[in-house]
């Protein structure tokens, strides 16, 4: 699903980002990516989703090899995501429902299958009756919903969340992280940065920690980081 | 389609401000080049009224027969430049001599005028270069004393109009670049402004195209408004400088239609350029 090969991330005034780092991410999995602020999480989940590509070594999304991907084949490689942040990231001026819709719009689906499939999601997240809400109107947690709602509309393998329950209080972060637990369940796989140890501490999911850009620990690798990359894919 | 003219009625309705502004900007920059098109135009039209004054006068010798300057005249008017050829007898010469100078008011002799022909040229041969070879020609007829053009004058008129559509079309390039980089950063605004709405729709799997579209479109309309409060605004400033100062001439339809047009192109130009420049970014 995600495979990253001794890739190494160095930006011309800031310096190396990423260096030397291995691990993969199989389908249908679930993984926390954690480490201090600065360590390097934010600039792996760019590179999954293609905003970045690697200085050195490779990085493999769902099968493609992303530097050197045509221009016109990312937003194809980007449908196959979803992506949740911290902030959101929703339009505020349209309702939750025009913003899952929105997702579905833009890859072109037929106009009368986008209505059905906006309110399954956004029963999905618990939302039903919120659609026609304005994301001002909404509490973070209800924003975050309608986010992972859009993030999943397009039915994805892979879900990327970058500290999804940053902004949340406990009781938001909890059902936040139950959604994503039961889209995991269902079978997309997740691969979630965060700095909450404790939500880390509650499940029993990997655990690839990151720091000054090197891949310290990876809890599906016994003996230490890296060797990861080499584990048998589900 | 439908999405993308939806896309710019929900940012014309999300920026009103800005949307006018970018209008009005396009506006008042295609009315400063309708202005500047105005003068060109009417510059032209005068110097083109002047031009059609350009003569060639052959005064004929004393005695000449009437069958030689009619064999002649038909000769002259079958030159390819040749708009018209005209015997103007000493008597009809005399007639305007008194029509246009009062020294000749008591002069009623007039036998000691020449008889000439004036020969016009058609628009187009009307440069130095041209009448002086229709002179030549002419003046090869054993019966033609004399042959005048006003070499200095004609020679002068083709300087100044070589010199106006110089000015006209560099002031033009001029003009239209100031107009397109003025827009352009108008609507770089706009694509600014939706910055964080670009990001997101590339976030969810949209193409450049898609990203493109609606902005291509609102470009397009607004420079094709822009371009329409421009005529506008053009034809009130004709009105007060014909009504009030001098008798001018509008833009004809063709190109007042093709005016507003290029304000939709230049707005789509501007368009391209922003989203382009800002998609190479992000």
């Amino acid at each position: 699903m995600i495979r990253f090969s001794h890739v190494v991330k160095e930006y011309p005034r800031t310096g190396l980002a990423l260096q030397d780092v291995t691990f993969r991410v199989n389908k249908g999995e679930f993984a926390f990516l954690t480490g201090p602020s600065g360590a390097g999480k934010s600039t792996i989940l760019r590179l999954v989703i293609v905003e970045e590509t690697p200085t050195a070594g490779e990085v493999r999304v769902s099968g493609s090899l992303t530097s050197g991907l045509p221009r016109g084949e990312i937003p194809r490689l980007r449908r196959k995501m979803g992506v949740v942040f911290q902030d959101f990231r929703l339009l505020e001026d349209r309702t939750a429902e025009e913003n899952v819709a929105f997702a579905l719009e833009v890859t072109g689906a037929p106009r009368d299958t986008i209505s059905a499939r906006v309110s399954r999601l956004l029963t999905q997240v618990g939302l039903a009756s919120k659609g026609t809400s304005y994301p001002k109107e909404l509490s973070g947690g209800e924003q975050q919903r309608v986010a992972i709602a859009r993030a999943l509309v397009n039915d994805p393998v892979l879900l990327v969340a970058d500290e999804p329950t940053g902004n949340l209080d406990d009781r938001a972060t909890r059902g936040v992280f139950q959604l994503l637990r039961d889209i995991n369940a269902a079978g997309t796989a997740v691969l979630m940065a965060t700095h909450n140890l404790e939500l880390v501490k509650r499940s029993d999911y990997r655990v690839i920690e990151v720091n000054r850009g090197q891949l310290v620990f990876d809890s599906a690798d016994g003996n230490g980081a890296g060797t990861a990359a080499t584990s048998t894919p589900v | 389609m439908r999405l993308t003219f939806r896309e710019v009625a929900l940012g014309v309705r999300r920026s009103p401000l800005l949307s006018s502004l970018s209008v009005v900007t396009i506006a008042f920059s295609l009315f400063a080049f309708g202005l500047f098109g105005l003068l060109v135009l009417n510059v032209d039209r005068a110097l083109r009224g002047v031009e059609e004054h350009v003569e060639i006068v052959a005064f004929l010798a004393d005695g000449t027969l009437p069958e030689a300057v009619s064999a002649a005249m038909g000769d002259i008017s079958n030159f390819p430049e040749v708009a018209n050829v005209q015997e103007v007898s000493p008597e009809q010469a005399l007639a305007r001599a008194r029509a246009e100078l009062p020294e000749f008011q008591d002069v009623f002799d007039a036998s000691f005028l020449p008889p000439s022909i004036e020969v016009r040229l058609k628009e187009g041969h009307r440069d130095p270069k041209t009448v002086k070879e229709v002179t030549q020609r002419i003046q090869t007829y054993p019966f033609v004393d004399d042959v005048r053009y006003g070499e200095d004058w004609v020679k002068k008129l083709y300087d100044i109009r070589n010199i106006a559509g110089a000015a006209g079309i560099a002031l033009g390039l001029l003009f239209a670049a100031v107009a397109v980089i003025i827009i352009g950063t108008t609507i770089r605004m706009t694509v600014l402004a939706r910055a964080r709405e670009i990001s997101i729709m590339r976030l969810v799997g949209a193409t450049d195209g898609f990203v493109r579209r609606p902005f291509l479109l609102d470009g397009f309309l607004k420079g094709i408004v822009g371009g329409l409060l421009a005529l506008l605004l053009t034809w009130g400033a004709n009105a007060v400088i014909s009504h009030n100062l001098i008798q001018t001439t509008f833009f004809d339809p063709a190109i007042a239609t093709i005016g507003v047009l290029g304000g939709g192109i230049i707005g789509l130009l501007g368009s391209a350029l922003s989203v382009g420049r800002h998609l190479r970014r992000v």
